[in-house]
């Protein structure tokens, strides 16, 4: 199965009743997928005018408690961003897919890591972060589609699922997993108010005093999002010497490269973060106990790393590898390593 | 005793905000009333927008969304087609309608969504201070045309009603005004037109009510209804411009 098919597929598995887009490259298959299944099986696709007016549907959909998504990639996140803002302000859930491409600018549809500041910062404006998966497999997408429906649920924040391009279009067998999906109670959705009072969802706080309750609110819930649902795979951290972080399809490729240098010797682990936001501090915080060195391998010109860096705290240096618009390739990520261990003596 | 007048129950018992010889009050009355006459209150959800009407969650007692600036039709859109038996009502300014949510409007009418859109038109953005709108008439003078709005500079006023009747999406279009009794009451038949023409499931509808900013107009209560009168009438010629019937 295609990538984009299989995250689509997932949300629908997840109970996903609507879907609202607009077409990029190369994230339009997701939305192909809907506009052909959503008719026979009685949901909502929506081609709008912009992806303002996408991600605006998404905040009409996701307020009446329903489960509601929306696709693009980077040109078309930077537009939703103000959406997504107000979203997260408005405590909805909601699943939001970057199938990203290299910026900046228009830039390209190749497959690029680019977009992690956009993700984890933010991108909108005001204090807010939302959820971000990045799936490594086509299995993954399908997986991470519906575990973002429960996660947007269970703390009524919008989750993106941010894969490359590759990701999206690159076909691997899936095995369909049964979902228990986890419903829960929405007394706030905006349904008509029989037989209770009127529900308002806003996001106009014109009382500075409400404006700051409504922030340590988020705080919190950030905070407890922080505390519950760092995620991140972790493989031969435990001697590692070097630990190396890439996430997405790229660890993939760096996990290639580490079990090639591994067999000269080296003493070289992965970290590899399924949360974006929020980042899986503790476990680097951990590996950075026992290793030498971090090396950030990123499908951009270095955003991850900057995490990394927190997150490892001056403990031991940490040194960056990556290209946007090309891809490393395993063996190029092996010589850097193998420089690394030369320089550093492991 | 007989009670001959009262709040409608689609309005909430909070003070509207709204300058002295401001007309939304009226406008805002006139939606209340018309969803309690068709006994919708608990079927209807509003959308209000960004603008001095922002506030209108607080007025009208029944469910009610915030939107971003222009973005009201859209979600409205996203609300409706999950829940198609209930009564959207977006209420939108002219900035926020006819600028930046040109887009939204134009394609909800191009879709023929099924929501009611009450857009007040008073010629200027009023809660950022009274700058120059797209309905803004020529040589009227405003915050960001302090020398009269300039047909070289700024372009022609934008003429919504007319705009969204040539829609084939659009199933009921009128323009209406609140400068007095009589044509109040015509506002209010035409907002009911309105939202019978969403519940048939006719297609898109919506009413321009001409409206008064005393404020940013620097007129009193009655001389802006004489201003409405001379100067926005005759550009904005009230009427039906789209019904579609059955």
């Amino acid at each position: 199965m295609k990538g984009n098919e299989a995250l689509a597929e997932g949300a629908l598995t997840a109970g996903c009743i609507a879907f609202y887009g607009y077409p990029i490259t190369p994230s339009s298959e997701i939305a192909e997928y809907m506009a052909k299944k959503f008719p026979l099986l009685g949901g909502t696709f929506v081609q709008a005018e912009s992806e303002l007016a996408a991600i605006s549907m998404v905040y009409g959909g996701a307020s009446t408690g329903s489960r509601v998504m929306t696709a693009s990639s980077g040109p078309g996140i930077s537009l939703k961003s103000e959406g997504i803002s107000i979203i997260a302000e408005a405590e909805l859930p909601c699943l939001i897919v970057n199938i990203s491409r290299g910026g900046p600018g228009l830039g390209g549809i190749q497959p690029a890591q680019s977009d992690y500041f956009q993700a984890t910062r933010g991108g909108g404006h005001g204090d807010y972060n939302i959820m971000v998966l990045a799936p490594s497999s086509v299995q993954e997408m399908m997986d991470f589609a519906m575990d973002a429906f429960d996660l947007a649920e269970k703390y009524r924040i919008p989750v993106m699922l941010m894969a490359e391009g590759t990701l999206g279009q690159m076909m691997e067998p899936v095995f369909p997993r049964e979902k228990v999906t986890q419903f829960t109670e929405k007394p706030w959705a905006i349904t008509g108010c029989k037989g209770r009072k009127p529900n308002i969802v806003n996001t106009l706080h014109l009382s500075p005093e409400f404006l700051e309750y409504r922030n340590s609110v988020l705080a919190d819930k950030y905070k407890t999002i922080k505390s519950n649902e760092q995620r991140a795979e972790t493989y031969w951290t435990e001697d590692a010497d070097l630990v190396v972080v890439a996430f997405g399809l790229m660890s993939r490729i760096v996990k290639k490269a580490i079990m090639e240098v591994r067999k000269k010797g080296h003493k070289v682990g992965l970290i590899r973060p399924i949360t974006l936001w929020p980042f899986p501090e503790e476990q680097i915080r951990k590996a950075a106990e026992s290793a030498k060195m971090f090396l950030s391998v990123e499908i951009s010109m270095g955003q991850m790393i900057q995490d990394v860096k927190l997150a490892v705290n001056g403990k031991v240096p940490v040194e960056f590898y990556g290209r946007i618009g090309m891809i490393p390739s395993p063996e190029e990520i092996a010589k850097q390593i193998l420089l690394l261990a030369e320089r550093e003596g492991f | 005793m007989k009670t001959v007048a009262r709040r409608p129950e689609s309005l909430t018992s909070a003070k509207f905000h709204y300058c002295p010889g401001c007309t939304h009050g009226i406008i805002h009355r006139l939606v209340a009333e018309c969803v309690d006459e068709m006994n919708m209150r608990e079927n209807t959800i509003g959308i209000c927008p960004v603008g001095c009407s922002v506030l209108a969650y607080d007025y009208f007692n029944f469910d009610m969304l915030e939107a971003g600036h222009g973005r009201a039709p859209a979600i409205a859109t996203g609300i409706k087609r999950i829940m198609p038996d209930r009564c959207l009502i977006t209420y939108q300014g002219d900035g926020d309608l006819a600028s930046i949510g040109m887009a939204e409007i134009v394609h909800a009418s191009a879709r023929g969504e099924k929501i009611t859109v009450v857009f007040v038109n008073n010629t200027v953005y009023g809660m950022t201070g009274g700058q120059m709108a797209p309905t803004t008439l020529l040589g009227q003078v405003t915050t960001t045309s302090p020398y009269g709005r300039k047909k070289e500079e700024a372009g022609y006023p934008i003429k919504m009603a007319e705009l969204l009747a040539t829609n084939e999406g659009s199933a009921y279009i009128s323009r209406v005004a609140v400068n007095n009794p009589a044509n109040v009451i015509k506002a209010k038949k035409s907002i009911k037109k309105a939202l019978q023409t969403q519940m048939k499931g006719l297609g898109f509808s919506m009413v321009e009510v001409l409206s008064t900013c005393p404020t940013n107009w620097g007129l009193g209560p009655i001389d802006s209804l004489k201003w409405l009168e001379d100067n926005m009438m005759p550009y904005y010629p009230l009427g039906e411009f789209k019904v579609k019937e059955a």
